[in-house]
This record gives C-alpha cells, structure tokens and sequence, in this order.
C-alpha cells in the first residue's frame, strides 16, 4: 500500500500530512525518555529488522505470496510510541531512498502504515488483553488478532481518504468493498505472522516484548492452534467481507432509513462538501451516496476510534511509564 | 559485498547535481513532485515538460537511464491497478479496439500512471546523487527532527547485515526441507523471525555498548561542516521546479487534453 | 621485561576483581592482573573462563561487585567512567557492532568528536589513526561492504583514535583468512600501546605477546613468559587447551 504522488489529492495529502506529523511529534515526545537513555540504537536495528521483514515472502497459497506490514507488531514489541516512529521510519526511508512510495504521498501513507497500525493495533491488543489470559498464548492471540485488524483499520482509512481526496471516479462504495474484502484476507496473514514471532519472541527473551507486561511466566511457551486457528480466521474473515459487500451493494433501504432518522441525510446535503465529493462520480440516484455517507460514518467512527484509544493509551503509558521502567531488571 | 563505489542506490559520480548541498536538493525534489502530483490528469504538457526536465537533469548529473528504468520497477503494482482503471470506472464508455473503456478511468489511469512515474523519478534523482549521510543531515537542516534521521541512520547501516541473516536462515531452513506453499505452514517461518528480531535487538544492545565505550552521551557529534548553500545552488535545484511551473502554466493556458479529445 | 620500573604506573591493573552474572553464577572469583605500559600480553583460556566478562569490565561496560581497575593509575569509578573509556580502546569480537556509521571515516572520527576534537584537529586525529591501521584508502567507503579483515583493523582505528593508553582486543584474528591475519599481526606488532589480547589463537600468542595469563573458572590459573607457559602441554590440557604445534617438546621414550 505505498501509495504513489498523485494518488489523493493536495488538500488530502496535506491533511493526512498533518495529521501524521502529529501522530509522530506525539510518539517523539512520549519515548523521549526511552530515546535519552540512548536508546536510538535498539529503535534503529528493530527499524532494520521491520523493514527486512516486510521484504519476506510469506506463502498464502499454491505459490503465490504475502508480505508483513508490521506496524502491530512493532507496536506489541516495543510500545506504541516507539512502534510508530519505527514504522514511520521505515515508510519514509522507503518513500525517499527506494522509490517505494511518493514523496507527496508519504501523509496518507505514513498515517495508514504506522500511525493507524500501530495504534489502532495497540488499542485492540490492550482491549484483548484484558479478556484473554495472561499467559504466552494469550499476549501471542491478542497480538496476532491485533494485527489482523490493523490491517482491516488500514485499509479502511485508506477508503475515506479516498472518499475525500480520489483522484480518479472510482466510486467509494466499490473501493471500500475491495478494500476491506481483499484486506480481510491480507488481515488474516498479517495475524498468524504478528501471533507466531511474539510467541517465539516470548519463548526466548519475553523481556523484550513490551506488551507482555505482568505475564505469567509459569504457564509456559505459546501453544498456538494451527489448521483449525487458520480455518477459522479465514472463514470469519469471509463472513466480515460478505457482509461488509452486502452493506455497501446490497440493500440500502435500512441504512436510508437510519440516515433519515437521525438526520444524516440533510447534514450530508448541508456540508459544504456535500456537493464537491461526489462532483466526479457519475453516481446512479441518490441511493449510492446515501449509502456511501453511511458507511463513511461508521468507517469514521471505527478508525476514529481505535486510533484516538490508542493515542491516548500512549500519553497515559508515558506518565506511568516511569514507575514500570524502574521495576524492570537493569541491562549489563 | 562491496563493487565498487556504486552503492545500490547511489550513483558514484562528480556533477553540479552531485554536489548541491543535500537540503537544497530535497527542496527542489519535493516542489517538483508537489507540482507534478497536483497536476489536473489531463495536463498532458506539464507531463511531458517534467519528464523533458527530469531527463535533461538524469543526463546532466550522469545517472544511467537504465539505473532509473530497473529501479522505477518498484512501482509496478500501482501502474497495474492504474491501468485497470479503465474496465472498473463508472461513466460514459468508449470503445477502444473493440472493448468498451470508461472514458472516466482512461483520463484517471493518465493521470495516475504520470504521476507515479514522474514522481518516481524525481526522488530517484534525488539519492542517486546525494549520499545518505548528507541528505539525513539535510533533512535535519530541513528541521526533521534528529531521532528520525539518527534511526533512519542506524537502520540503513545494518538493513544490509539483517537481510543477510534473513536469506541465511531461509537456505538453511530450505537446506532442510523445508518449501512451505500454504498459510498454515508458515510457523518455522514465524518463530524464525522472532530469533532474527531478538539476534538484531541484541546487536543493538551490542551497538549501544560499542558507542558509549566512545564516550556517546546521546547527542551524536557534529562530524563534518557541511559547506552553506550559494544562491547559485538555490538557483541551480529551483531551475527544475521552475521549469515544471513553467510546463503546467503552459498546460493550463492551452487547456487539458480533455477538452481536445 | 618483569622488572619493576617504578616510575611509571601499569597501563592496565586489576585487583582482587569479583562479578556475578544477573542470575547469580560467580564469572569473577578474584582476578588480578598487570599489562605494563607498552607491554602486550595475552589472556587465555577455555570458553566460559571469565575472559571476555573480564575485558569488558577493563572499560567499565560492566560494573565489579569488589574489586578494583586502575588505568595509568586512575581508579575505575562512576566520576571518572569517561576517562577511563577514552583511554581503554576496546576492540569488540564483532567488528559490525562497532562500526555503526555511514562511512569508515565518521567511525573514526565518532570517538574523538565526543570527547571535544573539531575541525582541523579532528581531522588530523582521524588521518592519522587510518594511516597506523594502513586503512586509509577505505575512508570513505561503507562499513558494511569491508571485508572481514579490512573491517577488523577499521574498527581499531575507531579506538586508537582515541589515544589510548592499552588496547583490549577481544578475539582479534577470529574468522581472517591468512593473509588478513598477517597484515593484522604485522599492524599490532607496529602499534606503540600497551594490548591486552583475548584469544585462542595460539600462534598469533607467540607471535605478538610476550607474556600470557592463563584463566579458568573466574580466576587466573597462571601467569609467565608465553613460550614457557605454552609448552606446558599438562597445564593447557588441565584448562582444555593445547600446546601450539612445534613448540610442546616431544615425548621421549
């Protein structure tokens, strides 16, 4: 998903620029006394290791192949903070040194691959961790699960800015399906990977994944369920698409009614880009916006939200971080 | 290892573009991708007056064409989904050799496939000419923060060592039998990794030992002055963005293709 | 080359030395040991000795629990941690761990740019450490494509920049070929600084330091001239070691 110049338009690349410009002052300010003890190093050779990982070749089936992302992993070993600049890091390199990625597009990229990643994955991995058991398995599952959604989480960010700022009349709906469909699947992948190295991580130094606070140790290496584990997070990732698809396709008198009722409708009409958004698209009746405003809303809302639990788990984590790292074992 | 000068991204050469001052190249790259990627799809003339400038600039500063074509590659998938454009657009259809093309996705693929490369191209010149130590200091005379280019630096420094024992492990893992095809046989793939990122944290540790047996205090020490930038520099980079300023007022006086097609 | 000068102090003394590793197994029983200034002595013993805990504590990257490190008479303390680090040029067995620049020349020049050097003085300092390690020519190249040799003497360059008083060079010939090897031996042999070398290489010992200190289990076993101590094929095989081949008198019937 590194996105090319040109692929949103200006004002949403300098929106997203923003907004991830924030997201990093943020995280610089919150690791800072993590970075003081100069701790630049460790940050940089995991930025090493993040950006290797993403060149593997992951098998997803009869030969073809998937790549990690990274960003809830980054964020499950090292904190969100510290797991965002790395990221970060690793996209803009990316953009600047390999052509992998525009140079004008590093707003939209940078917010959808490590600010959105790293934090909505926090978020869900912090919330995860509260039901499952504090044990290998337990950080390992809500790690991997973590993941897959920030996959989804991305993917759907990616559909809204492409709803404000699409550069051609590809018409939101129909991104948004793709999208979330087909990052369902990558969502799945991006899981099993992220759940399998903290569970080998765990197995040999659990000291360095930083999401694994207050685990209990007795209870042994991750035991993580294979086939059934696999069969299991691709068929609900096919449920979740197909209804996504049904959402955005299929009938849109529910949701008409629901934007009827609680008034989205003339707040859509009012908005003063009401008429611009869709200016491009040669839309077929008013269903299809209708229909595209409301999961705009919902989308909003969810990645809004994960990502706004996370930046703020990263403040908190910060005012009490202090006390944690004193009780941590001093290196030699 | 190493072949001479030619580190895969930089091209080992002595021209004006070689040795501008690293933050006043990064300028003029962004401007001429910022005008090149809000270009309207259609402009064809600011297109083809940024790839003119951009080739007059690629010869200028001796970087081979095909050192440019191999490493645009990177951008393969986009130019793909940019060329689909034209079979999933909604919209009035045209008929191109037979088959009905949304008239919508053939401007947008245009428009896409311009940006990308042109782009592309712009940051490409960019390392190819200027070495990573001085453009990480340019940024940071840009005001990017120092943690950033400090990471950015240590990660580039050893991107090399660990993808080495990435392909170490996997032949090993081959060597053994192992030829995995399907998600559920990715777990030796996975708990691999997890011993490469606890190897490369204990590098780092090894590292951060190495620089305080330096006398590191956290501050990296200010090793080389870079020389200030002239007005001559300035004028030389900005000729580029200049130039595509040039071909996009042209682009918008004369009016988008699309109104000629 | 024992006697006693009583001028000047040693380039490198530790007494009465005691560590534990974190989870409680002694590494450091009571070690002590002398390196003389300009003097080269090798430490040896069988993996697990103490040998490379021992070095790392000669510059303060790991802190005694009793115990005492003097260089050139200065006392290893938190005070004068910094000192003590600029004059311990500590060479790591993993060349790519110390050399974490862009180029060749800004490892060099990282040390004394901490310590205050700038400008034309900096320069100097960093011309003239690549020339003793005979490394000028890769000044400017990238410390990842070096071979193993070459990166080897580089990263000494990075410490003797620095102006040490003693060289601490952990495993120094590991993984050279010969001929990188020779060069090596060639350029510490050149190199006016006391050494203290850690090491298995047995020929390399002969070679370079004259006197070698023998440890196991935390401790120094013994202590003497390296030719006689090498030829004590009983005490090396007691410390899972052998005599250098040649130099063990053959058996007589």
């Amino acid at each position: 998903m590194h996105a090319p110049d040109g692929f949103l338009t200006g004002p949403t690349a300098i929106a997203t620029g923003v907004m991830s410009a924030g997201a990093i002052a943020a995280s610089l300010k919150a690791s800072r006394p993590e970075l003081d003890d100069d701790r630049i190093p460790l940050a940089g050779v995991t930025a090493a290791f993040v950006f290797a990982a993403q060149m593997v070749n992951f098998p997803v089936a009869a030969g073809t192949s998937g790549h990690l992302l990274g960003g809830a992993l980054a964020a499950v070993l090292l904190g969100p903070s510290l797991g965002l600049l790395v990221v970060a890091v690793v996209v803009i390199v990316q953009a600047i040194g390999f052509a992998d990625g525009g140079l004008t597009a590093l707003g939209y990229n940078v917010l959808n691959m490590a600010v959105v990643t790293a934090l909505g994955g926090w978020a869900v991995f912090r919330g995860l961790r509260r039901v499952l058991p504090a044990t290998a398995t337990g950080v390992s599952l809500a790690a991997g699960v973590a993941a897959a959604a920030s996959v989804v989480l991305s993917s759907m960010a990616f559909s809204l800015q492409w709803l404000f700022g699409a550069s051609a009349a590809v018409p939101f709906d129909r991104v948004f399906t793709a999208m979330a469909g087909v990052h369902a699947l990558i969502g799945v992948g991006e899981g099993l990977i992220t759940a399998g190295v903290i569970a080998a991580v765990l197995a040999v130094r659990p000291d360095l994944v930083r999401g694994a606070d207050g685990i209990d140790r007795a209870a042994g290496p991750a035991k993580l369920p294979r086939a059934r584990f696999v069969l299991a997070a691709v068929a609900a990732s096919l449920v979740v698409a197909t209804v996504v698809a049904q959402f955005a396709v299929g009938d849109p008198d529910g949701l008409e009614r629901v934007a009827e009722d609680t008034g989205f409708i003339e707040a859509a009409e009012d908005h003063a880009f009401g008429s611009s958004i869709f200016a491009d698209y040669a839309t077929a009746g008013v269903a299809s916006e209708t229909v595209s405003l409301a999961i705009a809303g919902i989308v909003g809302t969810l990645v809004t939200l994960a990502v706004g639990t996370g930046l703020l788990l990263l403040v908190r984590d910060r005012r009490q971080g202090t006390s944690a790292d004193a009780e941590r074992a001093p290196s030699a | 290892m190493g072949a001479g000068h030619t580190h895969p991204l930089h091209v080992h050469e002595h021209s004006r573009t070689h040795h501008l001052p690293a933050h006043v190249k990064v300028v003029a790259t962004l401007t001429t991708a910022g005008l090149v990627a809000t270009a309207p799809r259609d402009d064809v003339i600011a297109f083809a007056g940024a790839a003119v400038v951009l080739a007059a600039v690629a010869r200028a500063s001796r970087v081979p064409g095909r050192f440019l074509v191999s490493r645009l590659a990177v951008t393969a998938p986009f130019l793909i989904a940019a060329l689909l454009l034209p079979f999933v657009a909604s919209g009035p259809r045209v008929d191109v050799v037979g088959v009905p093309l949304a008239v919508e996705g053939l401007w947008g693929a245009l428009g896409l496939v311009s940006r990308t490369l042109l782009g592309a191209t712009a940051s490409l010149l960019l390392v190819a000419t200027t070495e990573v130590p001085a453009l990480l200091r340019g940024l940071e005379r840009l005001r990017v923060p120092p943690v950033l280019t400090q990471i950015a630096a240590t990660m580039l420094r050893y991107l090399e060592v660990i993808v080495g024992e990435v392909g170490r492990q996997r032949r090993a893992m081959t060597a053994r039998g192992y030829d995995p095809r399907w998600l559920w046989q990715l777990g030796p793939l996975t708990a691999g990794l997890g011993v490469l990122f606890v190897r490369a944290y204990e590098r780092g540790e090894r590292v951060h030992a190495a620089m305080l047996a330096r006398g590191f205090t956290g501050r990296m020490p200010v090793l080389v002055a870079e020389r200030p930038a002239t007005a001559a520099d300035w004028a030389v980079a900005m000729a580029v963005p200049g130039l595509v300023a040039v071909a996009r007022t042209v682009g918008a006086v004369v009016g988008g293709a699309e109104a000629w097609a | 080359m024992t006697a006693e000068t009583g001028a000047a102090p040693p380039a490198l003394e530790v007494e009465g030395l005691r560590f534990r590793y974190p989870d409680g197994t002694p590494a450091l029983d009571g070690v002590d040991l002398v390196v003389a200034p300009g003097e080269r002595v090798a430490l040896l013993g069988p993996n697990g000795a103490g040998k490379t805990t021992l070095s790392l504590h000669t510059n303060g990257l790991l802190r005694a629990e009793s115990g005492t490190v003097r260089v050139v008479g200065v006392e290893l303390d938190q005070a004068t941690l910094r000192e003590i680090r600029r004059r311990v040029g500590f060479v790591f067995q993993d060349a790519e761990d110390q050399l974490f620049m862009s180029r060749v020349r800004d490892d060099v020049a990282f040390g004394p740019a901490n310590h205050g050097l700038r400008g034309a003085e900096l320069d100097a300092r960093v011309d003239a450490a690549l020339a003793a390690l005979d490394v000028t020519h890769l000044a400017d190249r990238a410390p990842h494509h070096l071979s193993g040799g070459e990166q080897r003497r580089v990263a000494i360059a990075t410490v003797l920049a620095l102006r040490p008083d003693v060289l601490v060079l952990d495993e120094p010939t590991a993984g050279l070929d010969p001929a990188s090897r020779r060069d090596l031996i060639g350029v510490l042999q050149g190199l006016d600084v006391a050494q203290l070398v850690v090491t298995h290489d047995l020929a390399l010992v002969l070679e370079l330091c004259p006197r070698t200190v023998l440890m196991d289990g935390g401790v120094v076993v013994a202590e003497g001239p390296s030719r006689e101590l090498l030829a004590d094929a009983a005490l090396l095989a007691a410390h899972r070691l052998e005599s250098p081949p040649g130099l063990a008198p053959a058996p007589r019937g």
